[in-house]
């Protein structure tokens, strides 16, 4: 097959006044794992509906296997979706759940069970067939709502914040065994969550969004440490934004007038340009290691403790407006009203249009 | 608690006896064919008014959930419960009204030339399960339309995204969810419907009584205390078995 | 085949409509008759026999009797309700599961026995038939109710409001004055307000405990012995309306509170 598995076209769709999506384009390739990530209000659980057919979009198209589904009812389309709240239905046993897909293609009763079994024992529940769905737990009721979307071969399968209901211990686990689970499948996952590390995690291809728009989209690696708008910059991991204009260009290097000083780093520009710099905590250092570029002496005015690390911030001596984020090794001794200099190797800072 | 105490001692009482007690008036029930059969009568009435209702009221109600524009279903239930707001004993009056020989519905089907003969509606079994059943679908849409309410939608989305059609979502998801809300008001309409006193005395006329009725002849005519106590005691106890019933059928729905 | 769906759809609602609006439609209508019989056809309209109505003592007599008795008893009735359902909730009482279902049990007897078990208990008691009497028999069947209401909004936050009221130093009375009562407001006024409706609707247990002076639903149930008469159609039509008025009055206060 060639192409995109899913394809989205010029996908608008509004409630009221209120635009939850805006000229979405986006493709899907097949056996991905691709997960759009954003804030509550972005528009990420609008686009998953209409992409399983739960919500007719008032503009675009979306086209899966190459044939448009934009007005194909979810029971005849090529996907499957695992609800937030999981939709187990109550009266019937966990097998006559992940069976039910089968039974209303009509697929007869011993096939039925043999699929099951195998689904159930695939997602680690060979054993909860006659069990009811509140005997589960959250963990075991998650795994229940996959197997019985993925029992019916969907070519997409979409998870709404699947994870958004267990702890924060259980929620990294079943991460990874999502993962494995598709790279086992090979199906294509959308996912849909606000959490990053999440996305991070699991993705191969990210979609970040907000206000109805795609802020960015690629491997997660690119999208973290070269994010494409000053949103993914600070939605994706933190980020000390620093904003200014490009003031002189030489050999492959640009110097950007920013709010606390001067700043030289290799780019290319057009004089007079607005920019953003953002800085990801990790690479900001108290030490000079050269080649950095020095930010100036701030004053500590906050200090997490975190485990592995420390989190600072401190406020520019030359901007008080100027916040940084910091993360130093957790032995380092620092505590809330020192001053320190700050520096930044050149080749980490993110150069971004305003 | 009191008055259930004072009742249940004075079923083993005599009407105008020495105070001694027995289970004469309980004997009296088993013995006497004529109060059998009020018992039965109610029985049957009591139990074709909770099928029908549930039968009218559970696609009305769904109706009212899911057909109705969403803005206008607060509106809709109101205008479907309005009539609950009539005196009890008005409503039965205003069936007698619509029912009797001269009344609306046998003017309609006479004038029309539908019948030659009015047909005998008021004063009939036939008047106290329409009375009966007028007021209990609207009690049961009320109940069965919050059941619906209650439903998560995402129950229905699965569904469809599994490939049911509406039929099917019907019969195999929303019907059986549905069914123990259904159960509780068809409890409800047994109870409420088996010791009610108006409707069959307004509206049943003198060819059967039901057991309220009895109950009520026993004090009122006769100044029976014992035997009216014995008699409720009888009824709360059937009212009890229903109760047993319904609840282990609730209980086994759930596990 | 889905437009014949959405008709039948629609036929049925209406029907179901017709046959719930058939009997109050046709109530209304024939206590505008003009003439004595409320049977078709219809003659009027003629506002004679609300006049016949609004003068007859016996009937307005009946009237304040039936809002005094059921403001009385379902003040009663929350108050009881209210400090049941406190206690409950707040003290640990021996076999509370047991005390708990026996103040609900008379919600699923008939009225008509407990209007007998009170009546035979007042006979005993040497407690003659009277408004009071019938009032006592409202308060046994909408307490259980009012506990019900009452009792399913005092959650664990209630508890805790409480708790804290006591830890900022109010005394036992002020904390139920203060706090309880307020927070519990809305649960009180919903089964104060359905206490209203109930008592004021209540027949058998009127029938059964009140002699000369008696209440509304009474004294139209005499009226019905005398046959089809639009008097009865005239007085029904008023106390619909009333009930209606207030229904809707109840449903805007309701609505309010929710969207303040």
């Amino acid at each position: 097959m060639t192409g995109p598995l899913v394809e989205i076209r010029q996908l608008s769709h509004s409630f009221g006044t209120h635009k939850a999506l805006d000229e979405i384009a986006l493709n899907v390739e097949p056996g991905s794992y691709t997960v759009l990530l954003g804030p509550s209000g972005s528009g990420k659980t609008t686009l998953l509906s209409i992409l399983g057919g739960f919500l007719a979009p008032q503009e675009g198209r979306v086209f899966i296997r190459g044939e448009d589904c934009t007005a194909t009812p979810p029971a005849r389309r090529p996907t499957a979706t695992v609800f937030q709240d999981y939709a187990l239905f109550p009266h019937l046993s966990v097998g006559d759940n992940v069976g039910f897909g089968l039974r209303m293609r009509g697929v007869g009763r011993s096939r039925r069970n043999a699929k099951v079994r195998e689904t159930l024992a695939m997602v680690g529940l060979a054993d909860a067939y006659s069990k009811k769905p509140h005997q589960l737990s959250g963990g075991q009721r998650q795994r229940v709502a996959l197997a019985r979307a993925l029992v019916v071969e969907p070519a997409v399968l979409l998870l709404d914040e699947p994870l958004g209901a267990l702890d924060l211990k259980l929620r990294r686990q079943m991460q990874d065994e999502l993962k494995a689970l598709q790279k086992r499948v090979g199906t294509a996952f959308i996912h849909v969550t606000h959490d990053q590390e999440e996305a991070m995690a699991l993705a191969d291809h990210c979609v970040v969004m907000n206000q109805g728009r795609i802020e960015d989209q690629g491997p997660p690696e690119r999208v973290y440490s070269r994010p494409a708008s000053r949103f993914t910059a600070t939605f994706m991991g933190e980020s000390t934004l620093l904003t200014g204009k490009v003031q002189d260009l030489g050999m492959d290097e640009i110097s950007v007038a920013t709010e606390v000083g001067p700043v030289a780093i290799s780019a290319s520009g057009e004089p007079g340009f607005d920019v953003t710099l953002a800085i990801r905590p990790e690479h900001i250092t108290l030490v000079d290691v050269p080649p950095s570029v020095a930010l100036g002496e701030a004053k500590v005015t906050d200090v997490v403790f975190q485990g592995s690390f420390k989190r600072l911030l401190a406020v520019s001596d030359k901007n008080p407006e100027v916040t940084f984020i910091v993360k130093v090794p957790s032995n380092r001794p620092v505590s809330v009203g020192d001053t320190v200099e700050l520096f930044c190797p050149a080749a980490d800072m993110i150069l971004m249009s305003r | 608690m009191l008055p259930f105490v004072a009742m249940g001692v004075l079923s083993f009482m005599q009407h105008g006896g020495d105070g001694s007690a027995s289970f004469d008036n309980y004997r009296q029930f088993f013995d006497n064919p004529s109060y059998w059969r009020a018992m039965v009568n109610s029985l049957e009435v009591t139990l074709t008014v909770t099928a029908i209702s549930v039968l009218l009221a559970y696609p009305f109600a769904w109706i009212l959930a899911e057909v109705v524009p969403l803005r206008l279903q607060r509106l809709a239930l109101m205008l479907a419960v309005l009539p609950f707001w009539t005196s009890y004993v008005v409503r039965s009056y205003s069936w007698l009204l619509v029912l009797s020989e001269n009344g609306v519905v046998n003017k309609a089907l006479t004038g029309s030339g539908l019948l030659s003969d009015p047909v005998q509606l008021a004063n009939s079994r036939a008047g106290t399960v329409i009375g009966f059943v007028h007021f209990f679908v609207m009690l049961l849409t009320l109940t069965i339309f919050a059941n619906l309410k209650q439903l998560s939608p995402s129950y229905r989305k699965a569904a469809a995204d599994l490939g049911a059609g509406p039929l099917r979502t019907f019969l195999h998801v929303i019907l059986p969810l549905t069914l123990p809300g259904i159960m509780v008001g068809a409890f409800l309409t047994f109870v409420l419907c088996i010791g009610d006193y108006i409707t069959p005395q307004i509206l049943g006329g003198n060819n059967e009584l039901l057991m309220p009725q009895l109950i009520m002849m026993q004090i009122g005519r006769r100044g029976d205390f014992p035997l009216a106590s014995a008699l409720a005691i009888i009824l709360m106890v059937v009212v009890t078995i229903a109760y047993l019933f319904c609840a282990r059928w609730l209980k086994l729905e759930r596990s | 085949m889905r437009v014949l769906g959405k008709l039948l759809v629609a036929i049925y609602g209406l029907a179901v409509y017709a046959f719930i609006f058939l009997p109050v439609v046709v109530l209304v209508l024939f206590s505008l008759q003009a003439t004595s019989f409320p049977i078709p056809p219809f003659t009027g309209p003629s506002l004679r026999w609300y006049e016949a109505v609004l003068g007859d003592t016996r009937l307005t007599s009946a009237l304040v009797n039936s809002v005094m008795v059921a403001v009385i008893s379902s003040a009663l009735a929350v108050g009881l309700g209210f400090l049941s359902a406190w206690g409950f909730a707040r003290y640990h009482l021996p076999r509370a599961a047991l005390l708990r279902g026996l103040i609900t049990l008379p919600l699923t007897v008939s009225y008509l026995i407990i209007g007998m078990g009170i009546l035979i208990l007042f006979n005993t008691a040497g407690i003659p038939k009277s408004l009071a009497a019938a009032g006592i028999g409202h308060v046994v069947i909408n307490l259980p109710l009012c506990f019900a209401i009452i009792y399913s909004q005092m959650g664990d936050n209630q508890v805790n409001l409480e708790r804290a009221a006591r830890d900022l130093g109010a005394p036992e009375w002020k904390v139920l004055f203060l706090i309880s009562v307020p927070v519990m407001w809305p649960a009180i006024f919903a089964s104060f307000f359905l206490s209203m409706t109930f008592s004021w609707d209540e027949f058998v247990i009127s029938f059964l405990l009140t002699r000369f002076d008696t209440t509304l639903p009474v004294e139209i149930w005499n009226l019905l012995r005398s046959g089809l008469n639009p008097r009865t159609n005239a007085i029904g039509s008023l106390v619909f309306g009333v009930s209606v008025v207030l229904a809707i009055l109840f449903e805007l206060i309701l609505l309010r509170r929710n969207r303040a």
